[in-house]
């Protein structure tokens, strides 16, 4: 039984058995189970007045508290719950739309369609990202997860829409795509049967891809104060940290833990990816 | 090749009139009132009244029909003229924006250019040994995932804060006055120092990973085992699979330029470094609308002139583009 299902997913054992995606895999549950659970661990709200201000970390402030005397490690955990949600939501967005205009460009490669499509790209691809939702975001007075996923998305789908044409342009002469196509069966179908599955792999690189864009074009929203208008986030814990000179004062435990958690998280997520790439390339396997 | 460069071209002259119009549209779109926000902070100075109404007539004449806004709006675009900062009162705009962008170039200038070199050579070393592979990898993956301002704040804290080696704030010392001396020019390579360097380093794993990547290709191609069964060393199989390897990371500065120029707006903000982005932030802050419009134009005018060079050395460097224009598939 268990040998069958291995021979059908081979694709799957070999992901789970690298070592580079079992590495990366282990830290990202980590940072998801501390997201998730972490809140629990506290005695404190992320926004109260917890002790002494300017403590290092200790047992009862596991990440010490800030200059107004707030618990860190509460804040950090709340604040990552915040990021990662939008990050996943803005990455799937992202992805989706990556997707349908890359299957769409490639399925009718060489069209006036496919130049317009990939005008389109070229021209978000260019639209410094950070810059405009800068001015978006500074218009929007009132942001909360969804549209802050929604204007994060907005920019970041273009390379995967570019991606994904090729990598469809390269599958839509396979004969098995002409065989579909000379049974006269609809364009959505073929797309979704035919290119769709059998690019399940390299779309799923490409959400982990996205999720890492996503989550650093957030992180840094954040930071500029143009985050979620309400409630904490991790960028918004680093800059208070900046505003209230924390690093000058050398306050580490402020300025540097939250952000090198969510470095750690997008490092490990790359580890995966990689492991990934050399699992579903047979090429790269033998190295 | 004539062909190639101008479909480019055209691509960022459309950008280009697509972003003069989204700042023409968003102040226009979005809810809450600009002209409220301004009025209260224009009433209380001097000669106030009347600069609004010229601000307002510039940038706005809600009075005429749209389209007539529109072409307005392409004027004061094509004379410089973005208006009065209401942060500097009463500097224009355009004064602000030279006066900002010699501290964008000189950290991005360098930053851009060094990364890529360094970080390719870097690259293709991991790439066919396999120890320094494993040994540096992890890292080059660590500086690629770190934010911009993340990695920021930790280089201020460790040069700045404990080693006491490097200013962390500013673009000189607040003793010093911009001039040509050999003091001032000193202070200021000091200070630019930090920034310079947090661009360098995110970017160096960026460059790495993708050169590393390129070479691992390369290596399973052909050629290479060819090579390889001829009896070649290793460094003349990296020699080859560089010269391949490079023309996708030249492409790849090409995509990735706006986003550097996005984390320099963070990077500036810790450094308190007086740049473009730094600019624009207080602009926001400040809801300095003309200022922020101002900011958005020239960077993004900024990018895509750095786009359109990277196409023309791209062209100068692959035989093939430079020979016949072929879709790129």
């Amino acid at each position: 039984m268990a040998k069958d299902f291995w021979a059908k997913h081979e694709n799957l054992y070999y992901a789970l058995t690298n070592k580079k995606v079992i590495f990366g895999l282990s830290i990202v549950i980590l940072v998801f189970l501390l997201a998730a659970f972490g809140p629990l661990l506290t005695r404190y709200e992320y926004d109260e007045y917890a002790g002494q201000g300017y403590l290092p970390p200790s047992s009862e402030h596991f990440f010490g508290t800030t200059i107004d005397g707030k618990d860190v490690f509460t804040r950090t955990v709340h604040g990552l719950r915040s990021t990662l949600l939008v990050g996943a939501i803005a990455g799937t967005i992202a992805t989706l739309i990556g997707c349908i205009i890359g299957f769409v460009a490639g399925y009718y490669g060489g069209t006036i369609f496919d130049e317009l499509l990939m005008m389109l790209t070229n021209i978000f691809v260019v639209i410094p990202q950070l810059a405009l939702l800068i001015v978006i975001a500074a218009f929007l007075e009132v942001r909360g997860t969804f549209v802050m996923a929604v204007i994060v998305a907005s920019t970041a789908w273009p390379w995967t829409a570019r991606a994904v044409r090729s990598q469809t342009l390269s599958l839509k002469n396979q004969e098995y795509v002409s065989l579909s196509k000379i049974s006269s069966i609809s364009v959505g179908r073929i797309l979704r049967e035919d290119i769709a599955s059998n690019m399940f792999s390299y779309v799923f690189m490409v959400f982990i891809q996205q999720f890492n864009g996503t989550m650093l074009a957030t992180v840094q929203l954040e930071f500029l104060g143009l985050g979620p208008t309400k409630g904490i986030s991790l960028g918004l814990v680093m800059q208070n940290a900046v505003n209230w000179n924390g690093i000058q004062l050398g306050m580490w435990w402020w300025a540097i833990i939250p952000g090198l958690i969510l470095t750690i998280l997008i490092t490990a997520l790359y580890f995966i990816n990689t492991g990934l790439d050399a699992a579903f390339n047979p090429r790269l396997r033998e190295m | 090749m004539g062909k190639y460069l101008r479909k480019k071209l055209m691509i960022y002259i459309i950008t280009f009139i697509l972003a003069v119009t989204i700042n023409f549209i968003i102040p226009r779109m979005m809810p809450g009132d600009p002209i409220q926000s301004l009025l209260s902070r224009f009433s209380g100075m001097e000669g106030g009244r009347q600069i609004l109404e010229e601000q307002l007539t510039l940038l706005f004449n809600l009075d005429q029909p749209v389209w007539q806004q529109y072409l307005n709006f392409w004027k004061s675009v094509f004379t410089l003229d973005f208006g009065i900062s209401i942060i500097q009162f009463p500097t224009p705009v355009i004064d602000i924006i030279k006066r900002a962008i010699v501290y964008d170039l000189s950290v991005l200038f360098p930053a851009i250019i060094l990364s890529w070199i360094v970080g390719n050579k870097l690259g293709a070393y991991s790439g066919t040994d396999k120890k320094v592979d494993n040994a540096s990898m992890p890292f080059f993956y660590f500086l690629a995932s770190s934010p911009y301002f993340w990695m920021a704040g930790l280089v201020a804290f460790f040069f700045g804060v404990v080693l006491r080696w490097f200013p962390i704030s500013g673009a000189y010392s607040a003793v010093a006055s911009p001039a040509f001396t050999w003091n001032f020019i000193k202070d200021f390579l000091h200070h630019w120092f930090l920034p310079f360097f947090t661009m360098f380093l995110v970017q160096l794993g960026g460059w790495a990973i993708g050169m590393r990547n390129m070479i691992m290709y390369e290596k399973s191609s052909n050629y290479s085992k060819y090579m390889e069964t001829l009896g070649s060393s290793k460094k003349l199989i990296r020699k080859y699979g560089f010269r391949n390897g490079v023309l996708p990371q030249v492409t790849g500065l090409a995509l990735r330029i706006g986003r550097i120029v996005g984390g320099a707006i963070t990077v500036q903000v810790v450094f308190n470094y007086p740049g473009l982005g730094r600019m624009l932030l207080d602009a926001v802050q400040n809801q300095d609308y003309f200022l922020m419009q101002g900011i958005f134009l020239t960077i993004v005018t900024m990018v895509l002139v750095a786009n359109f060079v990277v196409d023309i050395v791209y062209m100068f460097i692959d035989p093939r583009v430079r020979l016949s224009f072929t879709e790129e598939v």
